[in-house]
């Protein structure tokens, strides 16, 4: 359990006049519910966009697997084994629920494009692979009846299980989930923190960022708090609930209307 | 052509076998209809299948991988000007078209993808600028250089041949029953219009099409799934540009001549209102698209100039200015009547035959 994911070292990351991170440590370890919490503004996904990419950070690296990961190379990163949800889902809207995932397979298969205008053995065999793979990730997250539906005309929580599905597709050692209970009610939060579970349980690590602290506090191994961009505790959620300083950053200090 | 079939009303509906035969009907007799009321009309057929494979091929960056590409007629110059120099006494090099064709086909390719390049950061209104400022850069080289003899042009490009014989010639099938050129194009077209459709699906339902699609829909999110976004972007421009290369260079055969002023920003606009009205996305749409707005505008000419004489006595409205007023008011209907045109994409990325819900997914 205890082997070492992904370790994040010292990364920064400003703003104009902001430091949105600093010089913030972490370890993640293989097979944990890893939860990044903190008020908003804390620089949570800040530190998502550094990690998959979308953003270079001005210090600090993160080792992944045992070698470096590359920065802001948002599709390189993906490659290594990091897949990502977006806090505002993200999915793409002319195509079906399974087209979204298959189009999150598209990492994974090798069809060049000679293959695909000869139509040859290999791009035939691969494609019928990708529908079958795509229908089976759909019935992981429980939204198959919807495979042929339009992604935007699904209700809010299931675009939310689409989106995971389609990180998922990109057989990811690490998933990265960006607030996904946010807007959900009780039930699907429920439901959605069942789904999560069962992901770990089969073998991909969990990094967590989440508003809803409860759901971090229940699920997760392991939680980190940001404030003001640096981590002021990490450690397992019983203790970091007690920890004055997550406190005072949640509840005074008057910075926030927390 | 199932589209098209089922696009028709009523009849597309309740009969769909009558509607496909129908369809395939008139595609296959619509030369020799259009022969017996005059050959001005089969030129005018022949001209509009190359609209279908330039709008096909635009549709392939701007439907599929939403990319607006505003200067799109440059490749079909680049394609043009390949067969005007290695098939013609220009230079008196006179290369067969399966050489040449391929040819310009990749040179239309390379130019897509000098283009692709510095544009890659761009999005919507920018990249649509830059790419017509790329368009008029060709036009006015090709303009200006002495070897393509300026604004003059080349003349005298070799037709189509096949071991020898000039489709330009017609075929004597006997004695007195000869098939005219302009009938021979429209089929030799015709097979080329289909060869592009059978390779723009084959690429749809691929992981590429997925790819192009992913990137119009939420470039962002295609990046986290790990799709190459440069490289997808480049091999749409370059994709796209093939067929704009392909349609050159069997214009060049067809017309025997080129100039710059067949490639002007408007050309390059009219073919992507014949996208934009037909559907962008649906290849049955932009197919429509493309064989509407390449008629319609003839018809108008013909209709248009012998009234004006007998009311006016003289020309007053010019058929060039009537065509563009007959795509802005096509534009503008659409735009009102049919707002995501005339058949709306619902292009599908997933082979039918491996859908499970195959009822669902029709």
């Amino acid at each position: 359990m205890s082997i070492t994911l992904l370790e994040a070292q010292s990364i920064s990351k400003r703003f104009g006049g902001i430091q949105a991170l600093a010089e913030v440590s972490l370890t993640i370890r293989k097979g944990e519910i890893y939860g990044l919490i903190g008020p908003n503004g804390a620089g949570k996904t800040s530190f998502f966009n550094v990690l998959t990419g979308a953003y270079t950070p001005d210090g600090g690296e993160f080792v992944f697997a045992g070698s470096e990961l590359p920065t802001g190379k948002p599709h390189e990163v993906v490659a290594r084994g990091i897949a990502r949800t977006f806090q505002n889902i993200r999915l793409f809207r002319e195509m079906t629920a399974l087209e979204n995932v298959m189009a999150g397979h598209h990492l994974r298969s090798d069809s060049t494009l000679w293959g695909i205008l000869l139509q040859n053995r290999h791009m035939r065999e691969e494609e019928r692979l990708i529908t079958e793979r795509a229908y089976e990730m759909l019935r992981y997250v429980g939204i198959e009846r919807f495979a042929n539906t339009l992604s935007r005309n699904l209700s809010y929580g299931d675009q939310r299980r689409l989106e995971i599905a389609r990180a998922l597709a990109t057989e990811p050692q690490l998933l990265a989930l960006d607030e996904p209970a946010a807007g959900m009610n009780a039930t699907e939060t429920a439901q959605l923190r069942t789904l999560i579970e069962t992901i770990r349980h089969d073998g991909v690590t969990v990094l967590l960022i989440e508003h809803d602290v409860k759901l971090v506090m229940g699920l997760c191994d392991r939680v980190a708090v940001l404030d003001f961009g640096k981590k002021i505790a990490e450690d397992v959620p019983a203790v970091v609930q007690r920890d004055a300083a997550v406190i005072e950053a949640y509840l005074g200090g008057g910075h926030h209307a927390h | 052509m199932n589209e098209l079939a089922e696009a028709i009303p009523y009849l597309g509906r309740h009969h769909p076998k009558a509607a496909r035969a129908l369809v395939l009907g008139l595609i296959l007799l619509a030369p020799v209809l259009a022969a017996s009321v005059g050959n001005t009309w089969v030129r005018v057929l022949d001209a509009a299948l190359l609209y279908v494979m330039l709008a096909l091929g635009l549709n392939l960056v701007v439907g599929f991988a939403g990319l607006l590409d505003l200067g799109y007629i440059a490749f079909y110059a680049v394609g043009a000007y390949t067969w005007a120099f290695l098939a013609s006494p220009h230079i008196g090099v006179h290369l067969p078209f399966w050489a040449v064709l391929p040819l310009g086909a990749a040179f239309a390719a390379l130019a897509g993808v000098l283009l692709g390049f510095p544009v890659l950061r761009l999005r919507g209104d920018y990249l649509a600028i830059v790419t017509l400022g790329f368009g008029e850069i060709v036009r006015i080289f090709m303009g200006n250089l002495s070897v393509t003899n300026g604004p003059q042009g080349i003349n005298m490009l070799d037709s189509l041949s096949l071991f020898g014989w000039e489709i330009s010639r017609g075929l004597q099938v006997t004695e007195n029953f000869k098939i005219n050129a302009l009938v021979l194009f429209y089929y030799a077209f015709l097979l080329f219009v289909v060869g592009s459709v059978v390779v723009i699906r084959r690429l749809q339902f691929s992981r590429i099409g997925r790819g192009w699609a992913a990137i119009r829909d939420d470039e962002l999110a295609a990046k986290a799934i790990g799709i190459n976004t440069r490289n997808m972007k480049l091999l749409a421009f370059a994709m796209g540009a093939t067929f704009g290369g392909v349609s050159g260079g069997l214009f060049g055969s067809f017309q025997g001549f080129v100039s710059p002023e067949s490639f002007t920003l408007l050309e390059s606009i009219a073919v992507l209102t014949m996208v934009v009205f037909g559907g962008m996305g649906n290849l049955g749409g932009v197919i429509v698209g493309a064989i509407a707005l390449s008629l319609l505008p003839e018809v108008l000419r013909h209709i248009a100039l012998p009234l004006q004489q007998a009311l006016f006595g003289k020309v007053l409205l010019d058929p060039e200015v009537l065509r563009m007023l007959l795509l802005s008011l096509a534009m503008i209907f659409m735009m009102l009547l049919r707002p995501a045109g005339l058949l709306p994409a619902n292009a599908r990325y997933a082979r039918a035959e491996y859908l499970h819900d195959k009822q669902e997914a029709a």
